[in-house]
């Protein structure tokens, strides 16, 4: 068996991660190989699509149940999906209250210390909350865990700030470990010259666009359905674009420690798109009522 | 071994220093200080209160320890849970020498130890439901309990649990005082902040219970007894002789103490404070918002008990004045017979004290009583208003260390080579093993009390039977038998 391959999926909250993980995985499924989806968000919706399930049970959830987390088996929080695709969610509390990042830390030694990681696999896929807010979700990235970050953005302004942003989180556990970037996945928002934007920025911080992922409504018509793409309709244009996305990524040897740009070049990035407009230092700080006035 | 001069003292500073890296030097440079009786603020010569070097063997605790260890920890019918991992409370629990009079699980809680017991489902998913839980058990189980403190550990003030609100459901059920205090251990240098954490706690959801309510009778010589925390009984020996000479202590905060006690204390005409460090922050409180005047007091040794009752009674009227010198005198014979059989033992002995809240300053006196000269002290967590009060105390060109470290502290005491040293369980077997003669002072080593005057008795004895134990004369190997024992640690060092 080659060496088992951990990936981590990083991005601004809703740039759809979630739904590009299992398409993604449902691919690399296809492709034969033996694939684990990990969900480290309190929300548990990383294996909805594979599982055809409304939310999964979670390992943290199971744990409080049980009474702790050594009280549980893997088999009960490990569920295979659409091609065998084995799934886990690690859970975590509702928000305001807990610590949803200590869930994230508690589910994945857990599944070091069961064997969940064990030789069949190929692939391990960490889909993780949108904001990195503390050092529980850096966990998939520390040491020993995930090697490759796939960050999922779009030509909107804010998902590149986040792509770059997090950028700077992965130099932090680069340095200190074997933790790559291994390019951006650009999940089509249709802004103006997406791909040409989204393959600059991914140049200016050492990486590379792997794939263009189009918008197409069959992702919705899917997802309505509790199935990724590949499953609900494998014909379909867009199931080929998860598919190449797929082999891009299980060919990739392009892992990089990433030069995240500053915040001024990210502007002027954008300046030259269109994405914003020169700043215009007068008018910062002036109301609309003194505006109307002047 | 004669008194080191102030230059000579100035060198054994410098020379200590001298090991540390130049960052760390710079910085334990400003802690230790010769002392100056000339000096009015300890500022110009001494900085304390500030977060400890790594790697020093600091003795300090948390904010944790200052506020269920110190402050709650005594209020005896109370129970005091500890919220969190189990370890803080266990480890710490009927670690102090609190002496209180109740039936213990019924009716009084001192020595129990009350915790959410937190696993990682109560960090992922917060404690708050579990910790409203404990409280409906407690009530069931100890019913005769009169009210629950919420004693913060690290986690709580991580996962950001709303303990408050817990506390204020809980009060309205039970209908007995919920006390919830953030005295997360990670906040502050020391357990210092865990003391002012604890009074404001009390400030907010204590002391106003019986605001508008007089049914409770009072006396113009109603007082209470702040920051005595009856280790060994301290407290019951001091109340004797504010009862005799005519006051009426209306509450014990918190040696032996309940809550009945804090909620009538805005009720007296005077806060008397012995653990100034403490308590300093309700007595200031209860000043402002209750025109309670306060005033810091010291019961250890003859001379400090007298100053004190006299200053005590300066509040009141003759009677009490009278009532003072009434008990002043009535204790002399006791008092002069024990100066009497222990002074010839002792005089001229010299002692080096670390100690934590008030004693490094207020025992002087008592051993000044005997005889003895303090030539170094310290505190463990004082601020600056402690070294303004300590200054005065002390000898000119005395040693005084803040925060000691470890290695520090055993260097001073090679060179000073002191007859006795009086600090805590964590020094006690280093300096004894050095073949010095030591009395734990936080814990009075199993004994006391050592307030008032019976408490003078058993300190007197406590010094005599330690610093003349002929044990010390074994600690000698032959061949060096006429070096002393400090000189032969030196050495071999």
């Amino acid at each position: 068996m080659a060496r088992l391959r951990q990936c981590a999926i990083y991005g601004k909250g809703g740039i759809g991660k979630s739904t590009t993980t299992q398409n993604l995985v449902s691919a690399l499924a296809e492709l034969g190989n033996s694939v684990m989806i990990v969900g480290c968000d309190p929300k548990a919706d990383s294996t909805r699509l594979i599982l055809h399930a409304k939310a999964q049970t979670t390992i943290m959830s199971l744990a409080a149940e049980a009474g702790s987390v050594e009280d549980l088996e893997l088999e009960d929080v490990l569920k295979a999906g659409y091609r065998g695709i084995k799934c886990v969610e690690s859970g975590g509390p509702e928000p305001g209250v807990g610590c949803a990042g200590r869930g994230v830390i508690t589910a994945i030694n857990f599944l070091e210390e069961e064997g969940a990681y064990d030789d069949e696999l190929d692939f391990v896929f960490y889909d993780v909350l949108g904001d990195v807010v503390c050092g529980g979700f850096a966990m998939p990235i520390r040491e020993n865990k995930a090697q490759e970050i796939y960050i999922v953005c779009s030509g909107e302004m804010m998902a590149m700030y986040a792509a770059n942003n997090i950028a700077k989180g992965i130099v932090k556990y680069a340095n200190s470990g074997s933790v790559r970037l291994a390019g951006l996945i650009c999940n089509s928002r249709e802004t103006a010259r997406e791909d040409e934007l989204i393959s600059a920025l991914a140049a200016k911080i050492g990486t590379t666009m792997i794939h263009f992922v189009p918008r197409d409504n069959v992702v919705q018509r899917a997802e309505i359905r509790r199935m990724t793409v590949i499953e609900y309709e494998p014909q379909a244009k867009q199931a080929d674009e998860y598919r190449q996305l797929a082999i891009k990524i299980r060919d990739n040897k392009n892992f990089v420690i990433p030069t995240p740009i500053t915040m001024d070049e990210l502007e002027e990035l954008m300046m030259e798109f269109g994405i914003i407009d020169q700043e215009d230092e007068s008018i910062i700080g002036v109301t609309a009522a003194a505006e109307a006035t002047a | 071994m004669a008194a080191l001069t102030r230059e000579e003292t100035e060198a054994l500073i410098q020379e200590v220093l001298e090991v540390y890296p130049e960052q760390a030097r710079k910085d334990r440079a400003k802690h230790l200080a010769v002392n100056d009786q000339s000096v009015e603020k300890s500022n110009k010569c001494i900085t304390s209160n500030r977060k400890s070097q790594p790697g020093v063997m600091t003795i300090r605790g948390c904010a944790y320890a200052g506020s269920k260890g110190v402050v709650w920890g005594p209020i005896k019918d109370m129970i005091h849970i500890s919220h969190g991992p189990v370890g803080c409370g266990q480890y710490s629990r009927a670690g102090r020498r609190n002496y209180y009079v109740g039936t213990t699980g019924v009716n009084a809680f001192g020595t129990m130890n009350f915790t959410s017991d937190f696993q990682e489902k109560d960090i992922v998913f917060g404690g708050d439901k579990k910790l409203a839980k404990i409280m409906h058990e407690i009530e069931e189980l100890f019913p005769l309990n009169k009210g629950i403190s919420i004693q913060s550990e690290c986690p709580i003030g991580l996962i950001g649990d709303d303990i408050e609100a817990v506390a204020k459901k809980a009060n309205k059920e039970i209908g007995k005082p919920v006390v919830p205090v953030r005295c997360e251990g990670f906040r502050g240098v020391s357990q210092s902040l865990g003391h002012h954490i604890a009074n404001d706690a009390i400030r907010d959801w204590v002391l106003e219970n019986r605001d508008g309510d007089d049914s409770f009778p009072t006396t113009p010589y109603d007082v209470a007894v702040i920051g005595d925390y009856n280790i060994g009984g301290d407290a019951w020996a001091s109340r004797t002789l504010l009862e005799e000479m005519g006051l009426r202590v209306v509450a014990q905060w918190s040696g032996d103490g309940t809550i009945a006690e804090m909620e009538k204390t805005p009720k007296v005409k005077l806060n008397l404070i012995h653990c100034y460090r403490s308590m300093n922050y309700i007595a200031r409180h209860m000043e402002e918002k209750y025109k309670i005047p306060w005033i810091e007091y010291n019961f250890f040794g003859p001379t400090k008990i007298a100053e004190s009752l006299r200053k005590i009674a300066s509040h009141f009227d003759e009677t009490i004045m009278a009532g003072a010198e009434k008990v002043i005198l009535k204790y002399q014979a006791e008092y002069d017979a024990v100066i009497a059989k222990y002074k010839p033992r002792l005089q001229g002995k010299r002692v080096m004290l670390y100690v934590g809240g008030l004693r490094p300053r207020h025992v002087i006196g008592a051993y000044e009583d005997l005889g003895m000269e303090v030539v170094g002290t310290g505190y463990e967590f004082g601020h600056n208003d402690d070294y303004d009060r300590t200054i005065k105390e002390m000898g000119n060109a005395t040693l005084i260390y803040d925060d000691v470290t470890g290695y520090e502290f055993e260097e001073f005491v090679k060179r000073v080579q002191p007859d006795l040293i009086g600090s805590g369980i964590k020094e006690k077997y280093i300096f004894q093993k050095m073949g010095i003669p030591f009395r734990q002072m936080h814990s009075w080593d199993y004994s006391g009390p050592y307030h008032g005057y019976d408490g003078f008795a058993i300190f007197a004895r406590d010094m005599d039977m330690t610093l003349n134990n002929p044990c010390w004369k074994q600690v000698k190997v032959p061949w060096k038998k006429d070096e002393s024992p400090s000189i032969a640690i030196a050495a071999s060092a």
